[in-house]
């Protein structure tokens, strides 16, 4: 069980990491020939991570676009990022100041993250467009996640398990040493659903969190007429004739 | 065709229930042997088109990096789905972006990922039937490529850059549209879109100098072939002849005239449209473009000015430094750019807009009007989708919708805005862009361009709005056609040189 659980991880962690390394290579070794920034854009390289940024942070296009969708995720992304700092705990020993001053922050994020995947569940649901542009994959990937979110939860409120326990199993995994893992039922569905998450980031739709920062309609400069864009295959059309 | 007409407004503008199939089977015509023949492409349905397709496919997600985060990255939220003119006006689920996307994305998924590969129903893959491919020519030929959709999505994904490469895999195993791809053909032969040959362009040329003469008693000049002028003027084909794009002809020649530059149009490069960039294929778009720096570099000018045209401004704007070199920072080792770039006054921009140059001259007060001129028109302005979404004028983002608004109220009294949620950056497409500006897609046309129709009546209701300024070609000859079955005079529809033409005031120079 102990053994098997690390195997796990191991195998869940290279997926997720070569895969991941693998894609984004793929992503940044694609040539951008030409120059398509969805305009308004910025004019300079730092208006572009400004841009970017509230991309990333605020899902800005997402806001102008539709405020159920904007609030459902905008809230699951953020409390997601909150409850994962918080997990930084189970991996660092001593445990970093600045996770330390987030924890108290952070208590009630998992239920936070809960409602909003229950929202953007609600919407897949019900809201007829986004049905018909559902596919299986879709529900499975938010049951996942409302799975990891709801077991996580009932550890937090109603069964606990030996928290000191996962903290040592995962400190010695680090080390390749392999130490008890708790045999809670909630935390073996926690743990295995997260193992599944791992396995099959780099393989599916999740690939947006990188693929963002690639996307050549945001990462752009607005500035083709002050500067010659040339991509390496589109400058061989030239040199041969 | 008597019985397009056009769908009722919508009393709030709620999202429409779906109808699913609602535009099956109503793609446009295909691409005869000779047409797809004479522009290099197979001349039908080749029999191994599975195997090239798929090959295609492959070598377009190894070029653009577009094509291939956007396969990956969409996470089916929905924010784009109700974005599209053609969704809207149709109903039919498969113009909604992300699905039309899906159509290629779900054979991205079977044959390029391992999930697709070995789960193909749990993530919605798909073989590539022939079913699937007369899907693709179906709904990517309803797609006018505005980016509205990109607009909207967190990831930027422009269903646009979809379209463009779905059109090149159906165009590389033979299965082309007949409008764009005759127009291509025309555009080499003869050297514009609408296949007006030099001499007849002479006479249409000389004819304006004559009305203009009886108009104004001034000699106003519409030159052609000049080596030595300052400025190349570029300008759709449409302007040559067609109602009302002809009238902004005769407002950018009164504006050369009345700065006193001299300018030259080009009977070789008679055409700023560029029906490269619809059909998505690089070769088709570079050598379009290539005509102009010929025509640049034949003719010595020292600028580039490109008239009101949405998709040619783009592809201006742009690509044309990308494709041609015209532009400016080119390395200094890089000859085959600056052969042009040494050419090129830059102290101007290269390329400018036609409304760049005329409010330039604006600003420095170098034209002078007669507002009242133009009292007759209440006027509101509906943005290009091109020029909103893939361009830009003047020094600061945002300037292509500033711009030409500056200009209308520089020139006439009487100017209101349409409903913010349809303009600048929102804007909707007319319906017709993208290649679809064709009669076997007028229905399409017609329930496309129902969004804007429908804000234009509100303007029109509240304001009394009686002219729509445009500085697009295609939108010009979309709205000429449709504005009619909806009720409208065609007449409402003009350019804004239209405008200026009215109002500037001319010495015998
Ligand atoms: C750079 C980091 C990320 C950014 C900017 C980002 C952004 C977004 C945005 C804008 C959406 C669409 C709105 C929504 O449905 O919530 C979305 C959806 C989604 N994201 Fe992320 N995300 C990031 C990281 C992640 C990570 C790490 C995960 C996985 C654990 C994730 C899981 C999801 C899921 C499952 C959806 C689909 C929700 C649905 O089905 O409606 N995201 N993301
Ligand atoms: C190897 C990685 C992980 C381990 C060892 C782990 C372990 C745990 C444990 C022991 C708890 C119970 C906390 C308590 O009793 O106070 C918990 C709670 C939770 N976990 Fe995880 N977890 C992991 C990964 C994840 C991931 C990737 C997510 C989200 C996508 C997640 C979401 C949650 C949530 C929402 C809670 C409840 C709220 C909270 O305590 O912050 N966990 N996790
Ligand atoms: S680019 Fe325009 S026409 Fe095409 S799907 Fe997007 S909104 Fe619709
Ligand atoms: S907005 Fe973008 S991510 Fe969302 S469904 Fe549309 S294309 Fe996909």
């Amino acid at each position: 069980m102990n053994a098997l659980f690390a195997v796990l991880f191991y195998l869940a962690t290279l997926l997720f990491v070569v895969g991941l390394l693998q894609r984004i290579r793929t992503y940044a070794v694609t040539p951008a020939p030409l120059k398509i920034p969805t305009t308004p854009a910025p004019t300079t390289s730092g208006g572009v991570v400004l841009r970017m940024a509230r991309e990333v942070v605020f899902f800005e296009s997402l806001f102008k676009a539709n405020l159920w969708i904007w609030s459902m995720g905008w809230l699951f992304h953020a409390s997601m990022a909150l409850v994962l700092v918080r997990h930084l705990r189970y991996f660092t020993e001593p445990v970093w100041g600045w996770v330390v001053f987030l924890q108290p922050f952070g208590i009630y994020a998992g239920i936070a993250m809960l409602f909003g995947l229950c929202g953007l569940w609600a919407r897949r649901l019900f809201v007829e467009r986004i049905r018909y542009i559902s596919t299986p994959s879709d529900h499975l990937m938010l049951l996942l996640l409302i799975g990891i979110a709801v077991s996580g939860l009932l550890m937090q409120f109603a069964a606990h398990t030996d928290v000191v326990a996962v903290k040592s199993f995962f400190l010695g995994w680090m080390q390749f040493s392999i130490q008890p893992l708790p045999a809670d039922t909630l935390l073996v569905l926690h743990l295995a659903a997260v193992a599944a998450l791992l396995a099959i980031f780099p393989f599916s739709k999740l690939l947006h969190a990188p693929g963002v920062f690639f996307s050549p309609s945001r990462n752009q400069t607005d500035n083709p007429r002050e500067k010659r864009h040339l991509s390496a295959w589109a400058a061989k059309l030239e040199s041969e004739k | 065709m008597a019985d397009i007409t056009a769908p009722a407004y919508r009393i709030i503008p709620i999202i429409p229930v779906l109808k699913p199939g609602a535009m099956e089977g109503k793609g446009p015509f295909v691409a005869s042997d000779k047409i797809n023949e004479a522009i290099g492409f197979p001349g039908q349905l080749v029999d191994d088109w599975h195997d090239r397709a798929i090959a295609k496919m492959a070598e377009l997600l190894s070029k653009y990096r577009s094509l291939k985060v956007y396969m990956d990255a969409c996470v089916h939220c929905g924010a784009c789905s109700d974005k599209c003119h053609y969704f809207i006006g149709t109903q039919d689920p498969k113009n909604m972006p992300v699905a039309r996307q899906d159509l290629m994305r779900s054979v991205y998924r079977r044959y390029f990922t391992l999930p697709g590969k070995l789960f193909p129903k749990l993530v919605g893959a798909r073989d590539l039937t022939r079913e699937v491919l007369d899907e693709w020519y179906n709904y990517f030929n309803q797609c006018s490529e505005c980016r509205r959709c990109s607009v909207f999505c967190p990831y930027g994904i422009d269903t646009a850059e979809v379209t463009m490469a779905a059109r090149e895999i159906l165009d590389s195993v033979g299965y082309g549209q007949k409008y764009s791809n005759e127009i291509i053909g025309k555009v080499h032969k003869i050297g514009n879109n609408l296949g007006l040959p030099a001499p007849a362009l002479l006479d249409t040329l000389e004819g304006l100098e004559e009305d203009v003469k009886e108009d104004t008693g001034i000699d106003v000049r519409f030159p052609i072939d000049v080596k030595g002028a300052e400025v190349l003027l570029i300008t759709p084909s449409a302007d040559f002849f067609a109602e009302p794009h002809i009238d902004s002809l005769i407002g950018y020649a009164k504006v050369f005239h009345a700065s006193g530059t001299s300018w030259t149009l080009s009977s070789m490069a008679s055409e700023a449209g560029n029906f490269g960039m619809f059909i998505g294929n690089y070769d088709q778009l570079r050598k379009i473009a290539l005509r102009i720096r010929e025509a640049a570099l034949e003719l010595g000018v020292k600028r580039i000015v490109v008239g009101e045209c949405g998709h040619a401004w783009r592809v201006a704007y742009s690509f044309w430094n990308t494709l041609s070199g015209v532009g400016e920072g080119a390395d200094e080792t890089d000859r085959f750019a600056m052969m042009l770039q040494k050419q090129l006054d830059h102290r101007y921009r290269q390329p400018t807009h036609i409304c760049e140059f005329t409010w330039d001259l604006i600003e420095r007060n170098a034209l002078t009007f007669d507002k009242s001129a133009n009292d007759k028109h209440i006027i509101t302005f509906h943005d290009s989708c091109n020029v909103a979404r893939g361009s830009r004028m003047g020094d600061l983002p945002g300037g292509q919708f500033e711009i030409p608004r500056n200009i209308i109220r520089a020139v006439a009294n009487n100017f209101v805005e349409m409903a913010p949620n349809t303009t600048r950056e929102q804007t909707f497409c007319c319906g017709g862009g993208g290649g679809l500006l064709t009669d076997d897609l007028l229905d399409l046309r017609v329930k496309g361009a129902l969004p804007r129709m429908e804000v234009l009546q509100n303007a029109v209701d509240e304001h009394g709005v009686n002219f729509m300024a445009t500085i697009c070609a295609i939108c010009k000859a979309q709205f000429t056609k449709v504005m009619p079955i909806y009720g409208f005079d065609r007449k409402m529809v003009g350019g804004v040189h239209q405008l200026v033409s009215n109002a500037i005031q001319l010495s015998a120079k």
